[in-house]
């Protein structure tokens, strides 16, 4: 029996772009505010679900066709190469380096390096969960 | 030149012995390996002249000198004198083995590489200063001697006894490195010359007895003394060179050796007087007793010597006496010691070998089927002769003379007054005397048996002739030495036993002349000593002419009832008695081993606890009670509840998952607002990763448990629930240290640029951990990925290992 979840995928489409925003939202306010790359990732993961819930696998993989598995790696290197690019400055391991910049349409913004590090932990955490559903979901 | 080298060289030389065996197939390889004693005799021998004049002679080389530790030659008059045993009866059986063994049919190329480690192994121990490299050497003995003594390891026999020995002489080898390591200790120094100097400070050290009785079972175990000679008659299984040459002459001896090495150390200890006096005395009253059972040739004289040694080893230990007493006779005891080693040397390994030429030549070595053999192997049976007539102590041959030595010193030793050697000191000449009786018996029993009265109707399996030429020169030689000794014994006691003498009682002699024995055969009727020897002549002829009659009652004692019995049964215990222990605890079910992991966690924490007293409730560090807390408590207890008594699975994670959400609105009260998140938000994730995991598992069952699992089960979760809760209680209550949180508060704005303090600490104080977690999570998604991925693969393949 087929059944008509119209009203599910509709409400999906909306939803999880107002998650996901809400997800990325959370991971750049983190170091300000309660957030950061770990539970913006596992947001994103969440959004990802909801779309895995209303639509099947292949459609979501055809849909966001990235292989979660090089996520993770890109994730990983990002965190890494943050956290040895001080060595370069020759200072040690993990030095993170922050300073104030005048941006085109954003204004005076502070950067951070911690942020690249949180992006690294960001996208290993949507990488292994999304590869994790994904597998135990496909074997079914 | 450095004569410590030497100890290597017959090393070297088995080196290059497979080489020789395989390319030089036309010549006997025994040949080659001859030079190597013959060599290292004469070279040894050009110390006796100096050493005789109380010198000595040091080399050394180097071996870890940060730790103390080198291989020292050190050559004085005992270490000459066993290192001229070596390489003297060395040579002899080499020789003899040439003979014995047949080039075509043996593994020679084994054997002799097998000597060789030996006879360097038996160098390094009797010539080492430094007890580490000793106790080198002394494994490297028994190692070499296992070797030799399954060299027919195709026999089962053969294995049984390389093993038996193995076993017992290196449980022996290690009992006498802890000694040594107590020493080393004591003395704050390896070198045996320097412990012997710093002795006097060991008197009274809470080491010195343990030391003394840990080296003692040492050379015990080796030595085969009771109980541990239990391993020298199964060791007769080895080739007969191999018989005559370790255990008769040299492996057996360093136990003496050993004992005669350490007296100036130990002897002051009642201890230790006691403990060789009296084991050797039950040794050789033992080993004598039993030889007479005996029906095999090698077994008789397997016995044997394990009683010869027994009465070295009592003579060492009275002459042990001679540090407490001014006795002369007890001085004498050494002497007499040492004296008898030399004989026992000579006279033993010739009967080894022809015993050797007996099984050679007839094909058995059963007394029982041999007989009649005087006139066929006349040369055979004179040296036999001449070898027993010497064990059994009668004149004209060595072993006369040091029979009544010993004699003598026994007697003496009833007139010692310290340590309660009066009271019991009548018992040592009467054990020694009816021992004596018996060696008189077996050495009548061991050359009459094979070779006077009438052969026996059964044919021999072979047809028995005189051994060939050169299978005789060495027991010939050695008969030659022993009926030489007799005439000559003070010129012996010169050149070797009074050097040695000093060497064992360095406090007493300044010079080895000093040493006031002279050696006599006839003492005049006076003597007590020359009428014990005519009661064992007499007593002793009657009862092997009785031996038929009495023979018989050896039988009564049972199987069962005897050491070998014990031996076996402890390997048995050993080897199936720890399969079942181990088989008993080691269930191969996670939930047992779970029970023992949880109640010994349970066990250790809430004993330190206790008897550390850490536990302690300190009421006002607790902050009040709050109601929104108050009821999530509830909540999360109800939900566990629900968790443990879920009949169904999907009942249990949803359960699960109000324990979860219950616990991020601890969070939320507790003022984590990104834990919280993080929880509310790993909760449902998982949930999810639950439900669709579980979707295809068949329903709970019951996995075997029983009731009686199930209240254990919940004494041990109460337990870790309330050792945990304890810990949490006391760690609480005790903060020894201010937190670091305000050093975070303060900086996170200034030195990291940012205003959430807990993502700061995890992406910049501490971002270590948070790099390494996500290595973490990487690795799991990896993980399931590799796992489902080659399930799947394998379903396709039904076989895996296709």
């Amino acid at each position: 029996m087929k059944t008509n979840d119209v009203i599910l995928q509709t409400t999906t489409k909306v939803v999880f772009f107002i998650i996901f925003l809400f997800s990325i939202h959370i991971f750049f306010a983190g170091h300000y505010t309660p957030g950061g790359g770990f539970v913006g990732g596992l947001l994103t993961t969440g959004a990802l679900v909801l779309l895995l819930l209303a639509f099947d696998l292949k459609t979501v993989k055809q849909a966001l066709p990235f292989n979660f598995t090089i996520v993770t790696g890109i994730g990983l290197l990002l965190a890494l190469g943050t956290a040895s690019a001080s060595l370069v400055f020759n200072v040690p391991f993990f030095t993170h380096a922050f300073d104030d910049f005048t941006l085109p349409l954003f204004g005076v913004t502070s950067l951070h390096t911690a942020m690249l590090f949180d992006a690294g932990v960001y996208l290993v955490v949507v990488g292994a969960a999304i590869t994790i559903i994904q597998s135990i979901g496909g074997d079914a | 030149m450095e004569f410590v080298y030497l100890i290597f060289l017959p090393m070297l030389v088995a080196l290059i012995i497979p080489l020789l065996f395989k390319k030089l197939n036309g010549v006997h390889t025994g040949w080659f390996v001859l030079f190597v004693p013959v060599v290292l005799f004469i070279y040894y021998a050009g110390f006796a002249r100096s050493i005789m004049d109380g010198g000595h002679a040091v080399s050394e080389l180097q071996w870890i000198p940060s730790l103390g530790i080198s291989f020292v030659s050190y050559l004085d008059g005992l270490s000459l004198l066993f290192t001229l045993l070596i390489t003297g009866i060395g040579a002899l059986v080499v020789l003899y083995s040439i003979f014995y063994l047949d080039k075509s049919r043996e593994k020679l190329h084994h054997f002799y590489v097998y000597l060789l480690l030996f006879m360097s192994a038996m160098l390094g121990v009797v010539q080492s200063d430094n007890v580490i490299s000793l106790y080198l050497f002394w494994e490297l003995t028994s190692i070499s001697s296992f070797l030799l003594i399954g060299y027919w390891n195709t026999r089962d026999r053969s294995r049984f006894g390389a093993l038996k020995s193995m076993m017992i002489t290196v449980f022996g080898g290690l009992m006498m490195l802890g000694g040594f390591v107590l020493l080393g200790i004591m003395g704050d120094s390896f070198s045996i010359r320097e412990l012997i100097a710093n002795s006097a400070s060991f008197i009274g050290h809470e080491y010195f007895t343990l030391a003394l009785i840990l080296i003692l079972l040492g050379a015990f175990t080796k030595s085969a003394q009771f109980p541990f000679y239990i391993w020298l008659p199964d060791a007769m299984e080895a080739p007969t060179p191999v018989s005559a040459y370790l255990h008769s002459a040299t492996m057996v001896k360093a136990g003496l050796y050993l004992v005669a090495r350490f007296t100036p150390i130990f002897a002051v200890s009642e201890v230790w007087v006691w403990l060789v006096t009296g084991i050797g005395l039950l040794t050789l009253f033992w080993g004598s007793f039993f030889a007479v059972k005996q029906i095999d040739l090698k077994a008789i004289l397997a016995f044997s010597t394990v009683s010869q040694l027994g009465l070295i080893m009592s003579l060492l230990g009275a002459g042990a006496i001679a540090f407490h007493s001014d006795d002369a006779l007890f001085k004498f005891a050494t002497f007499a010691a040492i004296f008898h080693l030399i004989n026992h040397a000579t006279f033993k390994g010739s009967l080894f070998m022809i015993a050797g030429i007996v099984d050679h030549e007839t094909g058995t070595r059963d007394i029982r089927k041999l007989g009649g053999l005087m006139s066929i192997m006349p040369v055979s049976f004179t040296v036999a002769f001449i070898g027993s007539m010497s064990m059994a102590g009668l004149p004209p041959f060595n072993g006369f003379l040091s029979k009544e030595m010993f004699l003598q010193s026994m007697l003496a030793i009833q007139h010692f007054e310290l340590f309660n050697f009066a009271t019991w000191g009548m018992l040592f000449p009467i054990v020694a005397w009816i021992a004596s009786v018996f060696t008189f018996i077996y050495s009548f029993y061991f050359v009459f048996k094979t070779f006077a009265g009438k052969r026996k109707k059964e044919p021999l399996p072979n047809t028995p002739h005189e051994a060939p030429f050169g299978m005789l020169i060495s027991p010939v030689i050695l008969a030659a030495l022993v009926v030489g000794i007799f005439f000559i014994p003070n010129v012996i006691g010169k050149w070797f036993v009074k050097p040695a003498v000093m060497a064992i009682q360095p406090a007493l002699y300044n010079h080895p002349s000093d040493v006031a024995v002279h050696v006599a055969a006839w003492h005049g009727f006076a003597s007590t000593e020359l009428w014990m020897t005519i009661a064992i002549v007499g007593v002793g002829a009657i009862l092997y002419l009785t031996l038929a009659k009495w023979q018989k009652l050896y039988d009564i004692q049972p199987q069962s009832l005897s050491l070998n019995a014990l031996y076996d049964a402890t390997m048995l215990f050993g080897e199936r008695g720890m399969n079942q222990l181990s088989r008993f605890y080691m269930t191969g079910l996670i939930r047992t081993y779970l029970l023992y992991m949880f109640a010994f966690i349970i066990a250790l924490t809430t004993a330190t606890l206790f008897i550390k007293e850490a536990f302690v409730v300190d009421m006002d560090s607790f902050s009040a009670l709050n109601a929104y807390g108050l009821m999530t408590a509830v909540i999360l207890i109800i939900a566990v509840c629900m968790v443990v008594l879920a009949k169904t699975r999907l009942a249990a994670i949803i359960a699960l998952g109000a324990v979860g959400y219950s616990v991020a609105l601890f969070f939320v009260i507790f003022k984590a607002p990104d834990l919280a998140l993080t929880q509310l938000v790993i909760e449902t994730v998982s949930v999810a990763l639950f439900l669709l995991a579980f979707k295809h598992l068949p329903a709970l069952r019951n996995h075997g448990q029983t009731k009686r699992n199930k209240i254990a089960n919940l004494i041990i979760a109460a337990g870790i629930g309330v050792t945990v809760t304890l810990v949490a209680l006391s760690a609480h209550s005790q903060k020894l240290l201010p937190s670091i949180s305000h050093y975070y508060k303060e900086t996170v704005a200034t030195e990291a640029g940012g205003g959430n303090i807990v993502n700061v600490i995890l992406v910049d104080y501490r971002g270590f951990d948070t790099l390494f977690e996500i290595a973490v999570l990487a690795i799991a998604g990896i993980g399931v990925l590799g796992m489902i991925r080659l399930r799947l693969a394998r379903k396709e393949r039904a076989d895996e290992n296709k």
